[in-house]
């Protein structure tokens, strides 16, 4: 089957299981969202997905994405996409080194420019390659942030609450140009968020993650 | 009158670049010829033709370019890789218990135990004897060879494990964690991901402790003449050897030695960075190109600093066993009986100098401590953005080969009547001592939370009180860690003894140097187990006296 799907999904903390059992589907195209407390293990359950869990954790369930498990996959290897708060571009290199960064190796280098450009283009960012990460507003960075996501060519896009950070004018727009494209592409989106407003726009099912770990 | 509030800062500067400066002049000057008190007046080049004649010039720069450059680049090369390899792994953070020992062991005493490793009968050799069929030590430079290859991995064997440790306090300043989640889900592996995002951030933090290696490596002089060739030997000892020489005449062309080494030094950190700019452009184009090849080769080279610190704690090892060692024929991996015979021979001389080492040691860390504290109390007081900067002019003396102003400072404590005596030896170790000092202090002093100064100050508390009641406990940690650093860095100094001391002032370690060339091994490493016991003993105490005193204070424990 396509899209993603999580079944039992549990993480513990010092055998403290964080939530309840958590099943969830997404298909291709369509939006999840995930809301809850802070500190109830939102954020560490992509993390779990991406193979990049914090050793205190432990997780378990189990989750597919295009019928393929991903357990014991490693992170490089699972075809997830995320966005996080803040855009982590890498400093060192320019916005054009960035979006390579993610882009599958052996292309001819003519084709590896006309993408990265093209995906600038995308972002009303042309002829910005050779810039250095840290000139751009931060609507610039989010956009490019993505678009390196998208030039990796995930087959799901995770959101760990990457709007939070952006003052209310971009916030909306950015939104939009996320979820846009990630439908243009049809891919599955799991959103996490504590924004009443994202979960709107989003559209799709919310789901709310009870903290068992608070009193 | 009130004093300038600037005051701590500037004498601070001024106790590690007086000496400095005095001293590079007093190199310069008599290297082209002009020296009064030897009746020299005015400019020439003679010293240079001296130097120049030398026949083991050519040689004596090779072999110090090889070693410098070979033991720097090899201690950075097994630390990135280690890191690129293990930062994910239970071992990483195992690997930091095994850097205290390590760090505190002083440079002398762990080129006498690679020595007790690796030298034709050591320990190594001893290993392979019954493969090879030997019975006797076999004919071999194995140290002591005439590319430098034992210094450059002598050197390796110390510098690494401080590259480790500087290493280490930078990725606490990097997103490391979320920067590799981000490229792992772009598609690479695990250990390239590590050198693609997180190394060159790193590398941007270490560049002064990275340029403080390169000069130590090209300047040692105890080192060299431990691991280094005789003849010709590497060119820091050169000038040491003329200096030394009874002919006062040779001051001349060791001066011009000393400053060729002290171009040498400059122009190899140049060459150095132009390097790493290079390195860094190639290795960007290869982090934008996508290309996630090659992690099983980096895992492998990640064993190679597991490989030096086993190494170097060998050399431990060994410097412990030769001190205890009874009878010990050479094929035997184990001396026939163990006591304490050596000790006991040597007691009176090495209590004698154990105080004349702790003598120089104790109030030089002392000073060091109270300057640092006093000067960063005034810029979080009242910096300016030029403090920290004048601040950063302490670590010259980190950046030049030690030659180069030691020599020039004993031709003008001679002039001035003060060589010998322990002030000089005090200040000379001062200029050692401070920088480091500084350099554990500075951080966790501005790390520290400023509104815990603003409630002291709320709740009525003066500059003083607040200085000593709050934020000297709070930072005790840090300041025994400055301390252990502190002794470290003057029992391991050879140079500034040798010379400040005009040869008269004797420690653990000029005698340890000076018992290095005669040969009975028991004694040398009696010697050197007691100069590396010493900073040890302080590097365990500042681990563990905040733990017994903070036992009910889970929150300043855990820092």
């Amino acid at each position: 089957m396509s899209g993603l799907a999580l079944r039992d999904v549990v993480l513990r903390l010092d055998g403290r299981a964080l939530f309840a059992p958590l099943s969830l589907e997404v298909a291709p195209g369509g939006v999840v969202t995930l809301m809850g407390p802070s500190g109830c293990g939102k954020s560490s359950l992509l993390a779990w997905l991406c193979g990049t869990l914090d050793p205190a954790l432990a997780g378990q369930g189990s989750a597919c994405l295009d019928g393929m498990d991903l357990d014991g996959l490693p992170p490089e290897r699972r075809r997830l996409g995320i966005l996080f708060q803040d855009d982590l571009l890498f400093p060192h290199l320019s916005v054009g080194g960035n979006l390579g960064f993610g882009l599958r190796p052996g292309l001819p280098r003519a084709e590896r420019r006309a993408r990265i450009e093209a995906a600038l283009v995308e972002a009303e960012m042309p002829g910005f390659a050779a810039r250095d990460p840290a000139s751009l507003s931060g609507g610039q960075r989010a956009r490019v942030a993505l678009m390196r996501v998208l030039l990796a060519e995930p087959r799901a896009l995770l959101l760990d609450e990457p709007f939070s950070r952006l003052d209310a004018a971009l916030r909306g727009r950015f939104r939009r140009f996320v979820l846009d494209h990630a439908a243009a592409l049809r891919l599955p989106v799991l959103l996490v968020t504590h924004d009443p407003a994202d979960a709107e726009a989003a559209g799709g099912p919310v789901l709310h993650l009870a903290s068992l770990a608070t009193p | 009158m009130r004093l300038p509030a600037c005051l701590p800062v500037l004498l601070l500067v001024a106790a590690v670049l007086l000496p400095v400066l005095a001293g590079l002049a007093g190199t310069l000057l008599p290297a082209f010829g002009h020296l009064p008190a030897l009746g020299a007046v005015g400019w020439s080049l003679d010293p240079w033709r001296r130097l120049l004649d030398e026949p083991g010039l050519a040689a004596a720069l090779r072999l110090t370019l090889v070693s410098g450059f070979g033991a720097t680049a090899l201690a950075l090369l097994s630390v990135a890789l280690f890191c690129a390899a293990f930062h994910d792994r239970p071992l990483f953070r195992r690997a930091q218990l095994w850097l205290a020992p390590l760090l505190a062991t002083p440079h002398l005493a762990m080129g006498v135990g690679f020595l007790a490793l690796a030298a034709p009968s050591g320990l190594l050799v001893r290993l392979l004897a019954p493969l090879l069929g030997l019975d006797r030590p076999p004919d071999l430079a194995t140290v002591n060879d005439p590319w430098g290859l034992a210094l450059l991995l002598g050197l390796a064997l110390k510098e690494a494990p401080w590259l480790l440790l500087v290493s280490l306090a930078a990725l606490n300043q990097i997103p490391a964690a979320r920067l590799m989640a981000t490229a792992r889900l772009l598609g690479q592996p695990a250990p390239v991901a590590w050198l693609k995002v997180v190394f060159p951030l790193v590398y941007r933090q270490i560049r002064l402790p990275l340029h403080a290696v390169l000069a130590y490596s090209l300047g040692t002089v105890e080192m060299a003449l431990l691991l280094g060739p005789g003849s010709p030997p590497p060119l820091a000892v050169l000038p040491v050897r003329w200096f030394l020489d009874r002919d006062l005449g040779m001051t001349f062309p060791a001066a011009a030695a000393a400053t060729l080494l002290l171009v040498l030094t400059l122009a190899a950190i140049l060459l150095w960075e132009g390097a790493a700019a290079l390195a860094g452009r190639a290795g960007r184009r290869w982090a934008a190109s996508g290309v996630a090849a090659g992690a099983r080769l980096v895992r492998l080279g990640g064993w190679l600093l597991p490989l030096l610190l086993l190494l170097a704690l060998g050399s431990l090892g060994a410097v412990l066993l030769w001190s205890v060692a009874g009878p010990w024929r050479f094929p035997d991996l184990w001396p026939r009986r163990l006591d304490f015979a050596t000790w006991a021979a040597h007691r009176e001389g090495l209590l004698a100098l154990a105080e004349a080492t702790l003598r120089v040691a104790l109030p030089a860390t002392a000073l060091a401590l109270a300057l640092s504290v006093a000067a960063l109390e005034a810029v979080a007081r009242h910096g300016r953005a030029a403090w920290p900067w004048l601040l950063g002019l302490s670590y010259l003396p980190l950046l030049l080969p030690q030659t180069a102003f030691l020599l020039g400072l004993q031709v003008l404590l001679l002039q001035l009547g003060l060589d010998g005596g322990l002030p000089a030896v005090l200040w000379a170790h001062l200029v050692f001592v401070l920088p480091y000092v500084l350099l554990v202090l500075a951080a966790p002093w501005e790390a520290l939370d400023p509104r815990l100064a603003r409630s002291a100050a709320a709740l009525g508390a003066g500059p003083l009180r607040m200085l000593c009641m709050v934020k000297l406990p709070v930072l005790l940690r840090p300041l025994l860690a400055a301390a252990a650093v502190g002794v470290a860095v003057s029992v391991g100094q050879y140079l500034a003894t040798l010379f400040a001391g005009g040869g008269r002032y004797a420690t653990l370690t000029t005698e340890a140097l000076a018992l290095a060339s005669g040969g009975d091994r028991r004694v040398l490493g009696v010697f050197a187990a007691l100069q590396a016991g010493i900073p040890l003993a302080c590097y365990a105490l500042a681990l563990l006296l905040p733990r017994w005193l903070w036992r009910r204070r889970a929150g300043l424990r855990a820092a």
